[in-house]
This record gives C-alpha cells, sequence and structure tokens, in this order.
C-alpha cells in the first residue's frame, strides 16, 4: 500500500464519519472513522465534522484575462473558484483577443500556472469561429493541441446554421464537445429581461424563453442528424426543457446546463420595488417565471439538466451602475454556488445525488477532465465545507473581482473552510 | 397637504387623494396662467435643472414655463450639449449635476428607469419628464386634469388609448393614471404594437377601431413613430391610417360629446385625421394650457415639502 501523507479525520461524507486516505495528491481510501487511528509521519487535518466535497467543476466562467482584467483576471478568478469549492474551472473565449489562436491558449494556461501552481486547474474553451464572428471557422485543431477542452462562441450565437453544422462536424474530430449558446440571434436579442408581465409594465425590450427554445430545436435537430453530442449551454427555460427532454428519450446525443442564479431567482426579483431596473439581475440568458424556476430544479433532478454551471461574469461595478438598458448582462457565481445550491439540498428541494452528478461527476465526464469520486487512484482534490455557516453576500465577503450579483446584501449558508488539490491544502 | 414624496417617477407611486391634490393646486395655479402678469414669487430662489437627454419640445418648454411662472431659476440641459455625448456615464452626470445644488432635476431619458436611477442618487426632487417606454408621469396628470376642468369627475368614464402602446410611457402611465380615478380603460393598437403581457394590463384589449370606439368618452391618439414601419412593425403608413386612424366617422361611433385628446406632436393624416384634430371636441390645445398648471403643482408640491414654503 502507498506510503499514506495525509489523513483527513471526522469529516461528514453522506451522513458517515469518515476518515479520507490520501497519497501522492491521490485518494487511498475513504473509510468510515475510526476513535483511535495510527497516521504515523502522516500530516493529519482534523474536520471536527465538517461537510466532505469533491471539488467540482465549473464547465462555463468567463474570467476575462486577456482584455479584461480590470473586471476578472486568472488570479483573482482562480481564488474565486478555490473559495467556491472548484477544483476544475473551464473559461469561455470571449476575452481581447478572442481565445481563437493557440499563442492565446498558451498564454491563459502559462498565467494560471504561474497565479497559483498548484491553484484550480484552468480549462480553456477555445472559439468557435473567428474572432467570434460567426463567419469562419476557429483552428480548433490548433488551440485543441493547446489545450483547449471544448469549444463554443459563447455570448455570441453563431447566425449561420451551415457554419454551425460544419463547426460541430470540424470539433468532433478532435473528439472536442461544442457548447451552444442557445438564443436566436433575431428574437429579443440580448435583452436582459424576460419577455412577459414584469417586462411590460417597467418598458424595457425583452427576451421571450422561446428565442431561447427555437435555437434548443435547431441544434438538437442537429445533433441528432449528425450524430455528434452538442452541449447546451444556460438552459432556463420549460419549453427548452421538454425539447431536451423528448430527445434524451429517442437517444440525441445532447447534454445540457443550467447556472445556479435560474434555481433560486426568477423575473419577479426585478418587479419588487427595491429592485426595479436593478442591473445586477440582467442575464442572458434573462431569469425566467416561477414556473420555469422549478422546472429547471426538477430538470436537474431528474438529469434532463445535466450539469450546474456558474456562467461567472464579473463586470466592474461603473459597469453595472447606468441605466438597464445600457449595462451588459451578467452575475458573477463563482463564490455563491455553492451555497446557493446546497441550501437548496438542505431544504429539500434538490436532491443530494443530483447536486454531486450536477457539480462533480458529470461536468468531468462530458468534457474528460480529472474526477474526484473518493475512489482509489482518484484525484486527491476536495474540500471541507461548514453549511451551516452563516455569511452575507458584499464586497468583503466575495473573492472574485466582480461584485456584479443580485444576491448582494443577501445572508446565505455555507462557507468552505479549507481545500485540498492533488492533496495539498490550497485554502 | 404635505407633500410626502422626494420625487415623481410614475403616477403609480400616487394615491388617489394625491393625485386630486396635485389638480387642486393646478386649478389655483391655472388662474395664474390667465392673469396679464403670470409670474408669482413662490419658488424664488430656487433651482430647477431641465435635463432632457431625449429631444423635446413641448414638455420641456412646458416644464421651464411653469418653472418661471414660480420664479425659479431654470436651467437646461441637453443630451447634445452635455458630457453623455462625450461618453460620460449617466451617475457622472447625476453627481455633476448634484454637486451644483438644484433643487429640482426634470429628467427626460431614452432608457426606461433612467428616473429611477436618477432618484437614487440624488439628494433634491427628481421628476420624471419620461423615461424610455416606462412611465410619463406629468403628461398623465395633465391629461387627468384635463378632463377633470372638463368634467369634474372622470369616475365611470370608459378611455380609449389607441395606437402604438408597446412603445408608449404615455400608454402605460395613462391606464394607471385613468383606474386610479375609477375610469374604464380600453386600448387599441394592432398586435405588433401592444405589449406583449397585455392581458395582465387592467384595461379591455381591442385589435378592432370600430369595436373599441364604440360608446367611448374620450378618445386619447397615440403618436406613431414613423420608423415602426421599418421595423417591421407595420406594413406602411397608409394601412395603418386607414386601419387605426381616428377619423370623423369613429367619432360617430363613440358617445355624443366624446373628447379627443393626443399628447403630441401630432402626424396629421397618420393617427389622427385633421378635421378631428380640429374638431370642437379637440381638447388638444387644453391638454398644452394644462400641462402648465399640472406641472407647476408638480413643481411646487416637490420643491417645498419640507415646509420650507
Amino acid at each position: 500500500m502507498a506510503k499514506i501523507d495525509l489523513v483527513v479525520r471526522r469529516a461528514k461524507w453522506q451522513g458517515r464519519d469518515v476518515d479520507v486516505f490520501v497519497s501522492k495528491g491521490r485518494i487511498v481510501e475513504l473509510a468510515d472513522s475510526k476513535a483511535e487511528l495510527d497516521t504515523g509521519d502522516a500530516r493529519v487535518e482534523e474536520a471536527f465534522g465538517l461537510q466532505l466535497m469533491p471539488s467540482m467543476t465549473d464547465a462555463h466562467t468567463h474570467l476575462r484575462e486577456p482584455g479584461f482584467e480590470y473586471k476578472e483576471d486568472i488570479e483573482s478568478g482562480l481564488r474565486a473558484a478555490a473559495w467556491g469549492g472548484f477544483g476544475n474551472i473551464m473559461c469561455m473565449a470571449n476575452t481581447r483577443p478572442v481565445n481563437d489562436t493557440d499563442s492565446v491558449t498558451d498564454f491563459m494556461l502559462d498565467k494560471a500556472r504561474k497565479a497559483w501552481p498548484n491553484g484550480p486547474r484552468l480549462y480553456p474553451i477555445g472559439a468557435l469561429t473567428k474572432g467570434l464572428k460567426g463567419e469562419e471557422l476557429a483552428p480548433m485543431a490548433e488551440l485543441a493541441r493547446a489545450g483547449c477542452v471544448a469549444f463554443s462562441n459563447d455570448g455570441v450565437p453563431v447566425k449561420s446554421t451551415e457554419l454551425f453544422r460544419r463547426a460541430v462536424e470540424y470539433s468532433s474530430d478532435w473528439g472536442k464537445p461544442v457548447i451552444d449558446h442557445c438564443e436566436d440571434p433575431y428574437l429579443g436579442v440580448a435583452a436582459g429581461i424576460n419577455e412577459g408581465e414584469v417586462s411590460s409594465r417597467l418598458g424595457l425590450p425583452a427576451q421571450p424563453d422561446v428565442a431561447e427554445a427555437l435555437q434548443v430545436a435547431r441544434d438538437i435537430l442537429l445533433a441528432e442528424y449528425l450524430d455528434i453530442p452538442i452541449h447546451l449551454a444556460h438552459i432556463s427555460c420549460i419549453k427548452s426543457l421538454d425539447l431536451i427532454r423528448a430527445a434524451k428519450e429517442r437517444g440525441v446525443k445532447v447534454t445540457a446546463e443550467t447556472a445556479p442564479h435560474y434555481l433560486i431567482l426568477t423575473e419577479n426579483f426585478l418587479e419588487r420595488e427595491e429592485n426595479e431596473y436593478d442591473t445586477n439581475a440582467k442575464v442572458n440568458p434573462p431569469l425566467r417565471t416561477e414556473a420555469d424556476r422549478l422546472a429547471m430544479i426538477q430538470a436537474v433532478n431528474d438529469g434532463t439538466i445535466d450539469i450546474l454551471a456558474t456562467d461567472h461574469a464579473p463586470h466592474a461595478n461603473y459597469e453595472k451602475e447606468t441605466e438597464f438598458d445600457v449595462a451588459p448582462c451578467g452575475i458573477t457565481g463563482l463564490d455563491t454556488a455553492l451555497s446557493v445550491t446546497w441550501e437548496l439540498v438542505q431544504d429539500g428541494a434538490l436532491a443530494e445525488e443530483a447536486f454531486f452528478r450536477a457539480w462533480v461527476t458529470r461536468p468531468c465526464e462530458i468534457f474528460d477532465l480529472p474526477m474526484n469520486r473518493f475512489q482509489p487512484g482518484d484525484p486527491a482534490d476536495f474540500f471541507l465545507f461548514d453549511p451551516d455557516e452563516e455569511w452575507t453576500v458584499s464586497a468583503e465577503t466575495l473573492h472574485s473581482k466582480g461584485r456584479n450579483t443580485p444576491l448582494l446584501g443577501s445572508v446565505r449558508k455555507g462557507r468552505v473552510k479549507t481545500h485540498f488539490l492533488r492533496g495539498k491544502k490550497i485554502v | 397637504m404635505k407633500w410626502r414624496h422626494k420625487d415623481l417617477l410614475d403616477v403609480s407611486q400616487l394615491s388617489q387623494s394625491e393625485v386630486m391634490a396635485i389638480f387642486e393646486t393646478a386649478a389655483r395655479f391655472q388662474e395664474i396662467n390667465e392673469r396679464p402678469v403670470k409670474k408669482v414669487p413662490t419658488l424664488r430662489g430656487r433651482s430647477v435643472v431641465l435635463f432632457f437627454a431625449e429631444p423635446s419640445t413641448r414638455t420641456k418648454t412646458s416644464f421651464d414655463v411653469a418653472g418661471k411662472r414660480l420664479s425659479a431659476d431654470t436651467f437646461s440641459l441637453a443630451k447634445s450639449s452635455s458630457s453623455l455625448q462625450k461618453g460620460e456615464t449617466l451617475k457622472d452626470t447625476a453627481l455633476t449635476l448634484q454637486a451644483m445644488a438644484p433643487d429640482a432635476i426634470v429628467i427626460r431619458h431614452w432608457c426606461s428607469g433612467a428616473a429611477r436611477f436618477m432618484a437614487d442618487r440624488l439628494d433634491c426632487a427628481v421628476i420624471n419628464a419620461g423615461d424610455g417606454r416606462h412611465a410619463h408621469p406629468t403628461q398623465a396628470l395633465l391629461d387627468g386634469f384635463t378632463l377633470h376642468q372638463e368634467w369634474g369627475d372622470v369616475a365611470g368614464r370608459t378611455v380609449l388609448i389607441l395606437g402604438d402602446i408597446a412603445h408608449s410611457r404615455v400608454a402605460r402611465s395613462n391606464v394607471h393614471l385613468f383606474n386610479k380615478l375609477g375610469a374604464k380603460v380600453r386600448l387599441c393598437g394592432p398586435r405588433t404594437l401592444l405589449p406583449p403581457a397585455v392581458k395582465s394590463w387592467p384595461a379591455t384589449v381591442y385589435s378592432d377601431l370600430d369595436e373599441a370606439v364604440k360608446g367611448v368618452d374620450v378618445v386619447m391618439c397615440l403618436r406613431l413613430q414613423l420608423e415602426r414601419q421599418h421595423d417591421g412593425l407595420l406594413p406602411d403608413l397608409r394601412e395603418y391610417a386607414r386601419t387605426y386612424g381616428l377619423s370623423a366617422r369613429h367619432l360617430e361611433m363613440a358617445a355624443p360629446d366624446v373628447r379627443i385628446m393626443h399628447p403630441g406632436p401630432l402626424n396629421r393624416g397618420v393617427e389622427i385625421s385633421s378635421d378631428v384634430a380640429d374638431c370642437a371636441q379637440s381638447l388638444i390645445l387644453d391638454q398644452v394650457a394644462s400641462g402648465v398648471a399640472t406641472r407647476m403643482a408638480v413643481l411646487f408640491l416637490h420643491m417645498t415639502r419640507k415646509g420650507e414654503e
């Protein structure tokens, strides 16, 4: 048996008290906790009954570097990820310059290594089209060789279905999935609020849910026709869920994600007088209805939605402190994702099993990333979490540079206390 | 009455009795407008900034006249002459204006919620003179005041708002106001110019003008933005005028003493025929006169609310 160099004692895992044994950055064993244990010269970390969690994977985050370091840089993003419970993060290509050449990918990976050699693993997502312009395919082979794990035009839907089809086909040669931002490019584009009663009252240009569902339908039909998987980003409404559920039932290789804010917030947030025109709730796709929110939770539970992803989109305060029409879309999410989704588990709305699948196992399966299920040989990526610790979302408590969240000022439950990656303590 | 509101952002924030208080105050100021010397010292030494980030003639002039008749100093700032044109943010514009210590800012802006944005950041009174598609409270108040002058009470009357409801802040505010005053509201326009959730509004919705106009006491026409045709919302202006333009024929279907209103500026021959605009029942110019009195009342109530009269 390998020499144990780390033992985490008396952690809570699936209702049991357990000890975790680690050797050279890998899990050796997870066993029921013993009162007496000879740990030899291994480092011992006393968990005092804190919740044990495998490190989570965020398959959809915006780190803003290069080009927009004032919103977030790779170092601050990794810090927010580590404190948020994430061991792997996949960053989108809408930087400046766009991540459409290997030199940009190399730059990102180099910055991550230098910023935090043992920090959360950064996995860049390459552009699907050059400059995200939707006109020419990006050099996906070059990007894959440089380390991109998927391709996406996130934020800028590819208008040409012909080009999108070719992109899906070409990327499949390199075994890298395409992640599609599902938004009909001609219907309520980037409006930031759901089309309905609230938008009508506030007099804001709005996006109907069919704008998302139309593109979901296109992608499902293409995935089925080509027999190539497509991953559907940040799904937000019932109409999309109905299409995805039916597609999966007939064996279409689509996978889907949603973000925590669609599980806990609705368009009605903007209806409350104190939040009218609050640009922190401006997000694309927009917050939908209560029926949509409940359906999204159900879809995570039943697996229609494969994974949770933050769609972490940090912006500077001054960019959000402006007119609703003018403000950029996006919610900062790395810091709050774990708390708000674990609160749903505590409330009984979200099944614990679904939580682990959506944050831990499925993203790693879909994007072929290292995964910890506490099986011998798995990477020793895990953290200890106090589910009862209350904290207020504020500039002082967020590690990301972005403070743009509608949860500002709210009291959440659950904080990461310690995080290990490859068996080394990072926070 | 002691006025409790710092700002006027939308009529939905006002109680019915507050609306009536504005009408009563406006009626007193209306009398000043009929004097040979149309000026009182009520707001002497106070300053009002007219910040119009979107083009306006009648609303801006109306506020300007209203302020001056109360002896306030009024200062104009248009987008073209402000630093917004140079890329300054609305927040910085707000703080810059604040530093000049005005007593009130009247704002018009092309974005819904802009007046609220300013009000949250400024200590002085903020009066919304139209924000995006959201609200135009003084227009609704002057419309209500015009009818109040005409009839004394609008409760039980039926008001038809006709035209581009979707993009209209006037319609949004008037629906609130007339419901508050006990009137019934009808809306009529093509589906492309109705808000998506219009069924949730306290109004009856029609697409057939002949149906909509039957028995109504007031028809309030809305100005058609001529570019709607190019936005793909209308086939052409001719078809719009023939289908939704108010003509003399419609007046015969309405109540016998039907009144005609329009917030201006008019597109004669498009949303309203020229003869209807000029007919005896037209209150269009009364609205303009009521506008000055109503805005005097609004400025007065908001600028003296701390009992500094």
